[in-house]
């Protein structure tokens, strides 16, 4: 088994500057990679015969935003999202963690959802989850093949587990709060 | 409405050459669904075509909940998942918090866990095996699987006081410790059990028309199983050999002896097989931890400040004390990292993981659930495409699926 830091020099070498960044230290060590690079990453990933991370357990979508400005003066992040990734490999038994750093709005236009590429075609248990964070923290997956809300109903407006999400007064004459 | 309309010629073309097909929806309230979940079923005659699966019926923002609650409150959250086996999801909940906590829990407690995980997965396959068994028609088995259920039932209400949302543990150990009368009505269960389960594999194993009914149909490839990161009894019975208990131990499995159950042949009978060979294992699981039980605190040491103290530590001593208060004041409770995990546990369904963001306080800044269910789901349409419409009860109770962890 190849050390942390071998594995990071490996993959740096082959994809250069679209893996942005690393956290070795963390409990799970994670792997930045840039949007653009990461079917191309995903796809090395899998198939590299001593690599073979061939099952993608969870994707998930983060907000990070503080509305209250006084409590957002103190962090030492900016406001953004991240769209994680969570792959085994069932022959190695080793696990890995992706993550992909995204504005909160395209371009900052609110509204405009971010972009990232659908990994739908390296592992089909993505196509549901995808569905699942475009629905609840509103990401856009440029390439998937049926990208509709999966839990909320079609006509919901907003992403739920955005941090300044509010629920709605009502909905089809229900009570929301 | 998850049947997309017509929108360019083509699909026109499509949808008039399609013509002849009866669109039957299924659910959302049915009584072989078991649970609030629907499919449209596109027909050709008896034979199903194509299968939609609409999800959301049951969608309460847990995750959304995950971010209000504290990580002690959270449990009885998750008890509401996957209500059939609501212990295994407390244990995979706070096995998650304690590893984003660094927190080493006390080896009774290990043990402790390990048992009611087993129990669980036993209650969990009974209830699954159970209800296909009703689906296509064996009632007497289905009747045999609940009585041992209800058995464990009065386990878990010895144990806890609540029958069927336990909320049992908590962040670095469990509500109480257990009694003697408990471990002797577990003692009593795994003597008895195995007499159940050979009574279950007369009625059924060679039974012509449960085999008929569950045999080839559904079939999942091993490749697929892969793909579309299946886990737990599905993927075992489909040929792929992942289980978390032997590839990434915790609790305390390294311990004991026990097999992981496998099939090639990846259809509803192999499933069965697996589930009733993996209740077999699961006892001698119990067995070997309750003769081993260590004895000592079950909750973690009172400096660690998560584990509630008991009242003769907050009477008698200044850190019993402290750590009461601080515990139990609204703004106070136990500081966390700032650190991201994911931690998961094979559940009997699957692997059933929580990716959780700490931000310093005791509430989750982000709870994200990987439930079984909602991968296992999205296999449906694949395993039932070109059988009948009266094999749609055997697959999808084969698969298991539970709404209220599927939609959260």
């Amino acid at each position: 088994m190849m050390s942390g830091q071998a594995f990071l020099d490996r993959i740096k070498n082959e994809f250069g500057d679209k893996i942005t960044g690393a956290n070795l230290a963390a409990i799970d060590p994670w792997v930045e990679v840039a949007p653009e690079g990461l079917v191309e990453v995903c796809k090395y990933l899998r198939d590299q015969p001593d690599l073979r991370f061939n099952m993608l357990n969870c994707i998930s979508g983060v907000d990070y935003f503080e509305p209250d400005p006084k409590k957002a003066a103190k962090l030492d992040w900016q406001p953004h999202l991240e769209v994680v990734y969570h792959l085994s490999s069932l022959p190695t038994k080793i696990s890995l963690v992706l993550k992909v750093i995204l504005p909160r709005w395209k371009g900052d236009r609110p509204g405009d959802l971010p972009e990232v590429p659908s990994v739908s075609g390296v592992w089909s248990t993505a196509d549901w989850h995808e569905r699942e964070v475009f629905d609840l923290v509103g990401v856009r997956f440029s390439g998937h093949p049926d990208l509709r809300r999966i839990l909320c109903p079609e006509d919901w407006v907003g992403y739920p587990l955005r941090k300044d999400y509010e629920m709605p007064l009502e909905y089809h004459g229900i009570r929301g709060r | 409405m998850p049947l997309v309309a017509a929108r360019t010629v083509e699909d026109l073309a499509k949808a008039e050459a399609r013509d002849y097909l009866w669109t039957l929806n299924f659910g959302p309230q049915h009584p072989a669904t078991h649970t609030t979940l629907r499919i449209v079923l596109l027909l050709d005659g008896e034979r199903v075509v194509d299968a939609i699966p609409d999800i959301g019926y049951l969608h309460s923002g847990f995750e959304k909940i995950g971010e209000h609650l504290n990580y002690n409150q959270y449990v009885t959250v998750t008890d509401r998942m996957n209500y059939i086996s609501p212990l295994a999801n407390n244990i995979a909940w706070h096995g998650a918090v304690e590893k984003l906590l660094g927190l080493e829990i006390t080896p009774r407690c290990k043990y402790l866990r390990t048992i009611l995980a087993e129990l669980s997965r036993i209650s969990d396959h009974l209830l699954c095996n159970g209800a296909v068994g009703l689906d296509t028609g064996a009632f007497t088995y289905f009747l045999y699987a609940f009585y041992q259920r209800e058995v464990l039932y009065d386990i878990f209400e010895t144990l806890c006081g609540a029958r069927f949302t336990n909320s049992y543990t908590r962040v670095g150990g469990v509500m109480y410790d257990t009694t003697p009368l408990v471990l002797e009505k577990i003692r009593t269960f795994v003597r008895n059990f195995p007499k159940t389960l050979d009574d279950m594999d007369r009625l059924l194993n060679r039974n012509r028309i449960f085999v008929d009914r569950t045999r080839n149909v559904g079939v999942l490839s091993k490749a697929d199983a892969i793909n579309s990161s299946a886990t737990g009894p599905i993927a075992r019975a489909s040929g792929v050999t992942r289980d978390l208990r032997k590839d990434e131990p915790y609790l305390a499995y390294q311990d004991f002896d026990f097999q992981v159950c496998c099939a090639t042949a990846g259809d509803c009978f192999a499933r069965y097989l697996v589930r009733m060979a993996e209740m077999r294992e699961s006892l001698k699981i119990v067995e070997q931890a309750l003769e081993n039980l260590p004895a000592g605190p079950v909750d973690v040491d009172i400096d660690e400040r998560t584990a509630l103290p008991t009242k003769r530590e907050v009477y008698s001593t200044i850190e019993g004390t402290i750590s009461h208060f601080e515990l139990v004041m609204a703004n106070r409770g136990f500081p966390v990292p700032n650190e991201e995990v994911y931690g998961a546990i094979e559940s009997p369904n699957g692997e059933l993981g929580f990716y959780l963001v700490g931000d310093g306080t005791d509430v989750a800044y982000r709870a994200r659930c990987r439930p079984p269910s909602f991968i296992h789901f999205a296999l449906f349409p694949k395993l039932i495409r070109g059988h009948t419409l009266s094999d749609v009860v055997a697959v999808l109770g084969s698969l298991n699926i539970i709404a209220a962890e599927l939609d959260r």
